[in-house]
């Protein structure tokens, strides 16, 4: 078993509101192995990018707060490292690409100055000829088509698609060994997504680095990811490779998620979707956050006391569920597209 | 740029007669010129008649809007109808006065501002926040006129007090000379510079504060902190620039609207400025004199409304003109 | 042609030297749309039910929280009940002469709490009579250029087209004009010396800012689906306009009318400062600044009545600020 890149333990976060405080991430622990997609799901609101957020130190300190955990990153623990060490990772060693491209470029500087930056900041004895010629390798790298005249045009210059790819390229600049991608193609137009997605799987042969795809598209993935977290009101509810979780997801959650996607090979009377809402994350229901809104907790008293611990219950496989045993035989309806 | 330039000018020359014709309009109509002339009992009915004629006074307001046009333009704003002096002289040397004490103001104002404005917002609930947040608000909610008295008060105290001489609290130059850069001259203009710097600086470092604030919380601030980009570097390269954007509008509104005399402040300190010059006229209701204040006045507005759409075309490349 | 910076006309007006701009006004175009059927979600026990309140209760809740808006609302409170009671509130009248206390210098212990100007006038009493007509002067301009300037922009916003394209050409020229300047001269011109020709003046001046803002709700909102809806029941103008589109700018217009009862009071006492606008035998605070400025010696004379005045635009714009903390649902307050 090879070692993995990051390694995060008990990772709770806060945020302070006028309603009381918010549990944003309660106590979650995960790997990403050297290499790897790992895909994180979850509704809005279910503590997927605030996860990986703190691992930056990119959360706003007030109102948020890093309460406990340790994510360790070849050897250094991301998350007790001083103001300074912190910078020397991000953008560097774990970089980073956001959900909304429209936003995420500062509209005042050019594209390629945005770009140079974040290799000058790193390496900043770099000559500006070499760095202006990364930038413009970069550009084209992520399908920026004339990237010499393109670095020199400002973000409103750019379409949606073609700015995210700008920010794909600026967070491979300096070849990180781990990318979080936060929703990259939600603001995206459908047939802009593919595009983007493509140039994501480009990226990572040609950087061999880990990524981290947060998404709340089962579809995505699918089509990238190897191994893949679920969670749900902060805490992740099952975990496993992608195609286990396909055919025969353990967590009641997992299920209600795949009986709401379409299937698109046979017709289908109806979707089934997940009744109710997503938890307060404020006053979390007690025991299990998703037994208001789970069949499996009908009449059941020990899902209203008990908070499920995430156990082993297949090869890599874990769900955090009290009666996951009753699922054992259950195939979900992707169960026959998945290989075997 | 240019041909937007050129368009805007273009577009206020209608603008500035509209304005200057609708303050002509309501000037003339309450404040009667010839009202004044019917109150010299010197003169006689025949000769308030002739006096009329040549002054237009017996034509209505609109045609007599079309001659005083030809006299701004002819003879440099025309004369007053009082006392016959023309008006230009006494008006330039009021703006020169008025110049050198705003610009003065607005310099200090704006260094300040700004350099308060990115400390507050970068150390966020400080005390040194808490300090110019509620000394901006104050200022903020302080009549110019009370503070301007506050000033005077002080130091006419200090001076009976003490017999020490530190600030001037009336007029220009202590003797009849007037001298634009000695010691003297700022002896008299420190006051009024301190009441106009204190009231801009605490517009500016509030709108400083909000919009460095506004900045530092978007996205792509985020992604400049991704980056790995030090902290002053970040506010410096990315937050300032962006943020600087609207104060600056506002800076040149604000210049804009005093050129035209800070005229709380000149009354106060008896300053020989365009405030002062205005309320002097308006007093005596010196129709024409009024008149040529206002339209001057109003063209700095539109100058400076197009100055400040220029800065902003520049500082935000979003922005183009055409 | 830019809009930006262009700060609503009362901004100009209130009375300050460096005329265009007023940061409690400058956001409130940014409140104008929005949360109309805001729902708080509280789950209870069983995590599921929602509880629906109303915007309103929202907003209430949220502006009791705010500490600075609370203390400046019972501040106002105290200082608008002593004006408005003067009569009762004054020990002295307002004109009454006392020439055994000339110039008596304020005290804590006698009976001249502010001092006495040069005829032995209790200046406490005239302090308080000015409130009442600064107060006054700042609420009824602040109500009637509020509903002059939401029938106007409702009207240009709603059926745009002429009466729109006059609307803004005249709210483009106010902000070409010199505002203290036209103000004084339109005081000089047609003031009578009490408040209510300054009244009417101020009135005339301030409404282009709330019209300006009730133009942009309604011009967003009159293509918005359930204006669509009404239309196509039947619903008439009036009915459409009324029931539909004008709740959705109350928040806004609440807030700057808030401010405009401080920018009028400001403006007013400048007028008066300047022996423009309210004139004696008329109590109003500016007048009393002005008298006493006279004698830089009798410093109470200036600096009683213009602390007052500063407190009550202080009260003011907390209470206008917490406002629109409150009713502005895009922008929740987080503690630090």
């Amino acid at each position: 078993m090879p070692e993995p890149l990051l390694s995060i333990r008990d990772l709770v976060v806060e945020f302070k509101t006028d309603d009381g405080i918010v549990h944003a991430v309660d106590g979650i622990s995960y790997d990403v192995m050297p290499g790897e997609t790992l895909g994180i799901v979850g509704e809005s609101g279910s503590g997927k990018s605030v996860s990986t957020l703190a691992l930056l130190g990119l959360i706003p300190q007030p109102p948020g707060r890093i309460v406990s955990g340790t994510a360790m990153f070849k050897g250094r623990d991301l998350l007790k490292l001083k103001k300074k060490e912190q910078r020397a990772f991000r953008g560097k060693e774990v970089a980073m690409v956001f959900q909304d491209p429209m936003t995420s470029l500062n509209p005042v500087l050019k594209v390629g100055y945005q770009l140079g930056e974040a290799i000058k900041t790193h390496f900043p004895d770099e000559k500006d000829e070499a760095i202006r010629a990364r930038v413009i390798e970069l550009l084209r790298l992520v399908g920026v088509p004339n990237p010499d005249t393109r670095a020199d045009q400002y973000p409103h210059e750019f379409s949606g698609g073609m700015r995210q790819r700008a920010m794909i390229a600026m967070a491979i600049a300096n070849s990180p060994s781990l990318l979080i991608a936060d929703e990259p193609t939600t603001a995206l137009d459908v047939t802009i997504q593919a595009q983007v997605l493509e140039v994501m799987k480009t990226v990572q042969t040609e950087t061999h680095a880990a990524t981290i795809l947060i998404t709340h598209d089962l579809g995505i993935v699918a089509e990238m990811c190897d191994r893949v977290l679920v969670m749900y009101g902060g805490k992740i509810v099952e975990a496993g490779d992608v195609y286990t979780i396909f055919k025969a997801p353990r967590h009641p959650y997992t299920i209600g998620l795949m009986n709401s996607l379409p299937k698109l090979t046979e017709d289908e009377e109806w979707l089934e979707p997940i009744p109710g809402a997503p938890p307060s994350l404020i006053n979390r229901p007690p025991g299990c956050a998703f037994h208001p809104r789970c069949f499996l907790s009908q009449g059941r008293d020990r899902c209203r006391a008990d908070v499920p611990e995430l156990r082993m219950v297949g090869d890599g496989h874990y769900a955090a569920c009290h009666f996951s045993e009753e699922l054992v035989d259950f195939k979900s309806k992707f169960a026959e597209a998945v290989p075997a | 740029m240019l041909t937007y330039i050129a368009r805007r000018i273009l577009y206020s020359i209608p603008v500035l007669f509209v304005s200057t014709f609708l303050s002509f309009m309501f000037v003339s109509l309450a404040g009667d010129p010839r009202q004044n002339l019917l109150a010299n009992p010197k003169l006689s009915h025949a000769h308030y008649k002739a006096l009329f004629h040549t002054y237009h006074l017996d034509v209505s307001i609109p045609v007599r809007y079309w001659y005083w046009l030809q006299d701004v333009f002819e003879h440099k704003l025309g004369s007053s109808l009082l006392t016959s002096q023309p008006i230009w002289p006494d008006i330039t040397r009021a703006m020169g006065h008025t110049l050198q004490v705003i610009g003065i103001a607005e310099i200090i104002a704006i260094t300040l501002g700004v350099a308060v404005g990115i400390f507050s917002a970068v150390k966020q609930y400080s005390i040194f926040d808490y300090l110019f947040t509620t000394v901006s608000f104050l200022g903020y909610a302080m009549p110019t006129f009370w503070l301007a008295l506050l000033l005077q008060i002080l130091f006419t105290d200090i001076y009976l007090s003490y017999n020490v001489r530190i600030f001037y609290t009336s007029g220009l130059n202590s003797g009849v000379t007037s001298n634009t850069w000695s010691l003297d001259r700022l002896q008299h203009i420190a006051l009024p510079v301190a009441t106009l710097a204190i009231i801009s600086f605490a517009v500016y470092s509030r709108y400083m504060r909000a919009s460095m604030l506004d900045v530092i919380s978007t996205d792509y601030i985020r992604t400049a902190r991704a980056k790995g980009l030090p902290e002053r570097l970040v506010i410096m390269r990315h937050v300032f620039r962006n943020a600087l954007i609207p104060v600056v509008t506002v800076a040149a509104l604000n210049i804009g609207g005093l050129l035209g005399g800070a005229i709380i402040t000149e009354t106060i300190f008896s300053l020989d400025g365009m405030g002062y010059y205005f309320i002097q006229k308006l007093g005596q209701l010196d129709v024409y004199a009024v008149m040529a204040y206002l339209a001057i006045t109003s063209l700095f507005i539109i100058i400076f409304n197009l100055i400040a759409d220029v800065v902003y075309g520049y500082l935000d490349p979003r922005i183009r003109y055409d | 042609m830019t809009e930006i910076g262009k700060a609503l006309p009362e901004d100009q007006i209130t009375g300050h030297d460096s005329a265009d701009v007023a940061p409690p006004t400058a956001r409130v175009d940014a409140i104008a749309v929005g949360g109309q059927d805001l729902v708080a979600e509280s789950a209870t026990a069983a995590g599921l039910e929602l509880k629906a309140r109303s915007q309103w209760s929202y907003a209430r809740s949220r502006f009791i929280r705010h500490r600075a808006a609370m203390a400046g609302l019972v501040g106002l409170i105290i200082i608008f009940a002593a004006g408005a009671f003067a009569n009762w509130v004054a020990p002295y009248g307002y004109a009454q002469i006392d020439l055994t206390h000339l110039y008596a210098p304020p005290t804590l212990s006698g009976n001249h709490f502010f001092g006495t100007d040069e005829l032995g006038r209790d200046f406490f009493s005239r302090t308080i009579y000015g409130i009442r007509t600064s107060e006054e002067v700042g609420l009824v301009v602040a109500i009637a250029s509020s509903i002059l300037g939401v029938i106007i922009g409702a009207i240009a916003g709603f059926y745009r087209g002429w009466i729109d394209n006059i609307l803004m050409r005249i709210t483009d020229l106010v902000l070409t004009l010199p505002a203290l300047a036209i103000l004084l001269t339109a005081a000089a011109l047609w003031g009578s010396g009490n408040q209510w020709r300054i009244v009417i003046i101020l009135a005339l001046f301030f409404w282009t800012g709330i019209a300006r803002i009730v133009r942009g709700v309604f011009l967003s909102l009159r293509e918005k689906e359930y204006v669509e809806a009404a239309k196509a029941g039947g619903a008439g103008d009036f009915r459409i306009m009324f029931r539909h589109i004008l709740p959705n700018t109350l928040g806004p217009v609440i807030v700057n009318a808030t401010l405009a009862v401080a920018a009028a009071i400001l403006t007013e006492s400048a007028l008066s400062f300047l022996g423009f606008g309210i004139k004696p035998p008329t109590p109003s605070l500016g007048v009393l600044i002005s008298e006493g400025q006279q004698d830089p010696q009798k410093w109470w004379l200036t600096v009683l009545p213009g602390l007052v005045l500063v407190l009550i635009v202080v009260c003011v714009n907390f209470v206008g600020d917490g406002l629109r903390d409150a009713l502005d649902p895009t922008q929740r307050r987080v503690r630090a």
